[in-house]
Parts: C-alpha cells; sequence; structure tokens
C-alpha cells in the first residue's frame, strides 16, 4: 500500500517517510488455534513515545506484542516500521516475561546484555570494542556495572529485569516492548525501571508496555492503549479509563469507584496469570 | 606405578581405544553440554537408538566393513533426529511423545533386522554396548575429521547458539535464521552420536552425552567455561574408564560411562557439602 503511494504521489510518500509513525498497526487480527485473539486493531505510535497496554488476561496483549515482534503472523492487516513493511534487523526488541526466562542458564548480566548484540556482530565473528562499550554503557544506564560478573539467577527480580532493559538498550532497538515487566516487583524495583525508561527518552525508544496496574499506567506512561481484543480505547489516561470504556475492557472483574475529582480508583481483580 | 600406566599401552589396539575414547568424550561432551541446557536428554537418548536399523543395513549388506557401517548410520541418525524435529512440529503431538514413537519403532526395526542373522545376540550385544577396543585406523580418522567438524561448528556458532538456547524470542526478533540454527543442532547432536556409537554403543550412549556435561553444570555458571570443562572431564574419564577396563576386565563402554558417573556423584557430593556449609 505504501509503496503503491509512493508510485502515484512521490512527494507525499516523501513527507510520509518522515513524520511516519513508529509503529503503525492497520486493521491487525491474530488468529489463534481456531478462535481470533485480536480482531481489526489498528494504532499508530509516535517516535519516542511511551504507551502501556492494558486489559484483563487474555485481552490479547501478549498476542498483540508476538505479532509485533514478528514470532505470529497476522491472519488479516498489516504492521509497519517507520513506514516500511519490515523493521531493521536488530531494531525491535522485546523484555519477555521473567517467568519465560531460564535463569539457571549458565550466563553472567554481562553475556545477557552482550546477546543484544548478536545480530549487529553478524554470523561467525566476535563482539568488538565497540559492543563491548556499548554493552558497558547500557550496564551503567541501568545502574547494573557492578554485578556484571553475577550469574542471572543470582539477582533480585528487580535487577533481572534491569539486565533484559540493558540487552535492549545495547541492541540500539527503536522499539522497545516489554511484556509486564512490574509483575512481581516490589515498588521500589518498580520505580527503579520507570526511572530508566525517563533516562530511554532522550535516546528516541518508543516503549510498549503490557502490564495490569491501571494507575501505574495512568501516571507513568504518554498514552494508555486498552485492549479486550478489539482495541477499546487508545489515548491520554483521561480519555480511556472512562468507566463505559472500563466496562467494556473488564465486564464485572473490576470494582469501579468514582471519586469526587472524576478519577476511578481502580482494581484488576481478575485472578492473574503469574 | 609408571608401568602400570605403560603397560598397556604397548597394545596397538589399546593406543587405538584411547585416542578414540578421548576425541569421542571431548565431541560428545561439547554437544552434550547444549542437550543438557536444553532439556534434550529424551531427543538424544532416543536418537542413539534411532540409529540401529542403518547399523543393521550396513551389517546385512556390506558384512563387517567399518566405512559402510558409518555412512548407514550417519544417514539414518541424521534422517531420523530431522524426522523427529518435522513430527514434533508439524503434528498436534507433544515432542516427547513423537520422540517416544519413533525412538521405539525404529529401535524395534534395528533388533528385527539384525536378528535374521544367525549370530544375532553377540552382533546385537556389540552394537547396544560398543566397542572401544575394536576401533580401527579408518574408525579413527572417520571420528577425527567428524569430531572436528562439530567442533569447528560450535566454535563459530558460539554466540549463536547460546543465543538460540537461552532465548529463542530474541534470535528471531534479531531475524536470525531460527530453524535452521535448531535443525543444525538436531544433526550436531545426530553426527556426535554416530562417530560415539563405536565406544560406548547405542545404549550407554546417553551417558556421554549428558553426564560429563551435568557436572561441569555442577562446577561452572557460564557457558565457555562448562564446554571446556564438560570436554576435559570427558576426556580424562575415557581414559581411566579403559584403564579400569584393561585391569579389572570390566566392559570397556561400561567402565567409561561409570568413572563419569562416580566423577558426577563425587562433584554432586562437594557441592553439596559446600552449599551446606556455606548455609550454617
Amino acid at each position: 500500500m505504501a509503496l503503491q503511494r509512493a508510485i502515484e504521489r512521490p512527494d507525499v510518500a516523501a513527507a510520509a517517510a518522515i513524520t511516519a509513525p513508529a509503529l503503525e498497526i492497520r486493521d491487525m487480527s491474530v488468529g489463534y488455534g481456531g478462535g481470533l485473539a485480536l480482531e481489526g486493531v489498528s494504532c499508530a505510535l509516535r517516535e519516542g513515545e511511551q504507551v502501556a497496554v492494558v486489559g484483563p488476561n487474555g485481552a490479547g496483549k501478549s498476542s498483540l506484542f508476538k505479532a509485533i515482534v514478528g514470532l505470529l503472523r497476522p491472519s488479516a492487516g498489516s504492521i509497519s516500521f517507520c513506514g516500511a513493511d519490515h523493521a531493521a534487523p536488530s531494531a525491535v526488541a522485546y523484555v519477555p516475561q521473567r517467568s519465560q526466562v531460564d535463569w539457571r542458564f549458565p550466563v553472567n548480566v554481562a553475556d545477557v546484555v552482550m546477546m543484544g548484540r548478536t545480530g549487529r556482530v553478524g554470523l561467525f565473528r566476535r563482539p568488538g570494542a565497540h559492543d563491548r562499550a556499548l554493552v558497558a554503557d547500557a550496564l551503567e544506564l541501568v545502574r547494573m556495572t557492578p554485578l556484571a560478573r553475577r550469574q542471572i539467577s543470582e539477582l533480585s527480580g528487580g535487577q533481572q529485569q534491569r539486565v533484559f532493559l540493558a540487552r535492549a538498550l545495547a541492541q540500539e532497538a527503536s522499539l522497545l516492548l516489554m511484556d509486564e515487566p512490574l509483575t512481581g516487583l516490589d515498588a521500589r524495583s518498580q520505580d527503579e525501571i520507570f526511572q530508566i525508561m525517563e533516562n530511554l527518552r532522550p535516546r528516541r525508544v518508543t516503549v510498549l508496555t503490557a502490564l495490569h496496574d491501571l494507575q501505574l499506567a495512568a501516571r507513568h506512561f504518554d498514552r494508555v492503549m486498552l485492549l479486550n481484543r478489539h482495541l477499546i480505547s487508545f489515548g491520554s489516561a483521561a480519555e480511556v479509563f472512562t468507566p463505559a470504556h472500563l466496562m467494556d475492557a473488564y465486564g464485572g472483574h473490576l470494582h469501579l469507584a468514582v471519586t469526587r475529582e472524576g478519577i476511578l480508583t481502580v482494581a484488576d481483580t481478575c485472578c492473574g496469570d503469574e | 606405578m609408571l608401568e602400570f600406566l605403560t603397560a598397556p599401552l604397548v597394545y596397538p589396539f589399546m593406543q587405538r581405544g584411547l585416542l578414540a575414547a578421548v576425541m569421542v568424550g571431548v565431541v560428545c561432551a561439547v554437544v552434550g553440554t547444549y542437550v543438557v541446557l536444553r532439556g534434550m536428554a529424551f531427543f538424544g537418548d532416543a536418537l542413539s537408538h534411532t540409529i540401529l536399523p542403518g547399523i543393521a543395513a550396513g551389517y546385512l549388506l556390506n558384512g563387517g566393513d567399518r566405512g559402510a557401517l558409518f555412512w548407514w548410520a550417519l544417514v539414518t541418525a541424521v534422517a531420523s533426529s530431522l524426522g523427529i524435529g518435522a513430527i514434533s512440529r508439524g503434528a498436534k503431538l507433544r515432542e516427547d511423545t513423537a520422540i517416544g514413537v519413533v525412538f521405539a519403532g525404529m529401535f524395534a526395526l534395528g533388533i528385527a533386522m539384525i536378528s535374521t542373522v544367525r549370530s544375532y545376540s553377540a552382533d546385537l550385544t556389540h552394537f547396544l554396548f560398543g566397542d572401544v577396543l575394536g576401533v580401527g585406523d579408518g574408525d579413527l580418522l572417520r571420528i577425527g575429521i567428524f569430531g572436528g567438524l562439530i567442533l569447528l561448528t560450535v566454535i563459530l556458532l558460539y554466540k549463536e547458539l547460546m543465543l538460540l538456547s537461552f532465548d529463542s524470542i530474541l534470535a528471531t526478533t534479531l531475524r536470525l535464521p531460527v530453524q535452521a540454527l535448531e535443525y543444525l543442532l538436531l544433526v550436531l547432536i545426530a553426527v556426535a552420536v554416530v562417530v560415539s556409537i563405536q565406544t560406548v554403543g547405542v545404549s550407554l550412549m546417553l551417558a556421554v552425552l549428558v553426564t560429563p556435561a551435568a557436572t561441569a553444570s555442577l562446577l561452572t555458571r557460564r557457558l565457555g567455561p562448562m564446554l571446556v570443562l564438560a570436554a576435559g572431564m570427558a576426556a580424562a574419564c575415557g581414559v581411566v574408564g579403559l584403564y579400569i577396563s584393561y585391569y579389572l576386565g570390566v566392559a570397556s563402554g561400561a567402565a567409561i560411562v561409570l568413572t563419569c558417573t562416580a566423577l558426577f556423584l563425587l562433584t554432586w557430593a562437594g557441592s553439596w557439602l559446600r552449599g551446606s556449609r556455606a548455609k550454617s
């Protein structure tokens, strides 16, 4: 489609390339076995924007992420990265849920961060001075330098999460996807993650984060995406978190308390998959 | 004491056996480290058993020719490893179920083929438990060439295989050829099993793949040192096992495996003691 437009109106295509969204999803559906995990989702993320993805369990957050990183092929619709149909290699970083990682694997913190460089180093080659410098920088930014030689099972949950953030930084990714990075972390560790995300802003890294806590989503992110198989609402927290939208997304699984300031005190009471 | 060590070396079959045990130990331990880290022990065991019909075919068609046996085994091993990979990917079966079906079927086929020969039980024993002292110069050459190719591949693709084993999702997002690397690893295991089959046989193959790597995993928490340690210990166990076999008259394959197991138990006890002391 972009190509067609470029043929018809080259000037428009050039302008679009400059202002093209960091990530644009058009009418995307993702199938899972028989049914659809996501249906007709469209949205566009600006470069450097930090977006929270919220919704009940089974809302399709993980499917959305898997489709963006290329692990699942959308059954309909399309995804583009800065106007291109495919992201540049290493442009998308994925921070997995902590429960998905084999923490006993014989690697230390620096090894894991260096893995982010694998694609850029290239096949059959060894990492060079430039790669090591980037790894050192990334470790410094997440304040993990003193623990660089630790085996990864010897870290706290917050430290483990920071290692994977450092890996995404070393990868020099322009789009960062984090699947439930705050789950199981104490308040202090959560604050450290948010601090690091603030430090990412000058680097113009676009961030998409799945999380459960709607208050954190409202407080720390530029925009919020409310998902339950369909994209229910996408915008500022004030626009998205209305009683109608929330009832639509969570149904009976949510306690809503409308206070005088018009802000909802909400809690996702659903089981939680961790 | 010196004579105790040199006495067996006057026999050429012992010299060849020692060389084979060391090479096989190194190759299997390196490949086995990935088997251990990726939880593929059942696959490794199955693969060594699925070779049997290949060996049987070579045996029935080409008689005792070792070179022919090797090529038959190699083709069978690579075909079964790719077959298991394809079945567990394509069919709606759990991977261990797919492995079990192929494993048992192929093993039975091998036994059926060998049972058509009159000296059935003697020959089967040889294939099941190995005969490192029967290794010839041609065998040594094949172990050296294919073992060397395996080690070279693991060294060249060190960071890719590490990433694939630790986090295949990242490997996919970095656009690594994940599928090809997965199959390559299966083929590496298959080739390692084939070059080692002469030494330890079908039944004890798994121990050579898994035990030295398991021992190394107790001693180090980084992949590079783990590969080197596993290889070193497997080579040492091969030598010690052969001496035990020579002096005690124990079957060579069993002696090598038991030495590996003893080293594992010692290491495990040591790390357990250290752990309980650190806690108290």
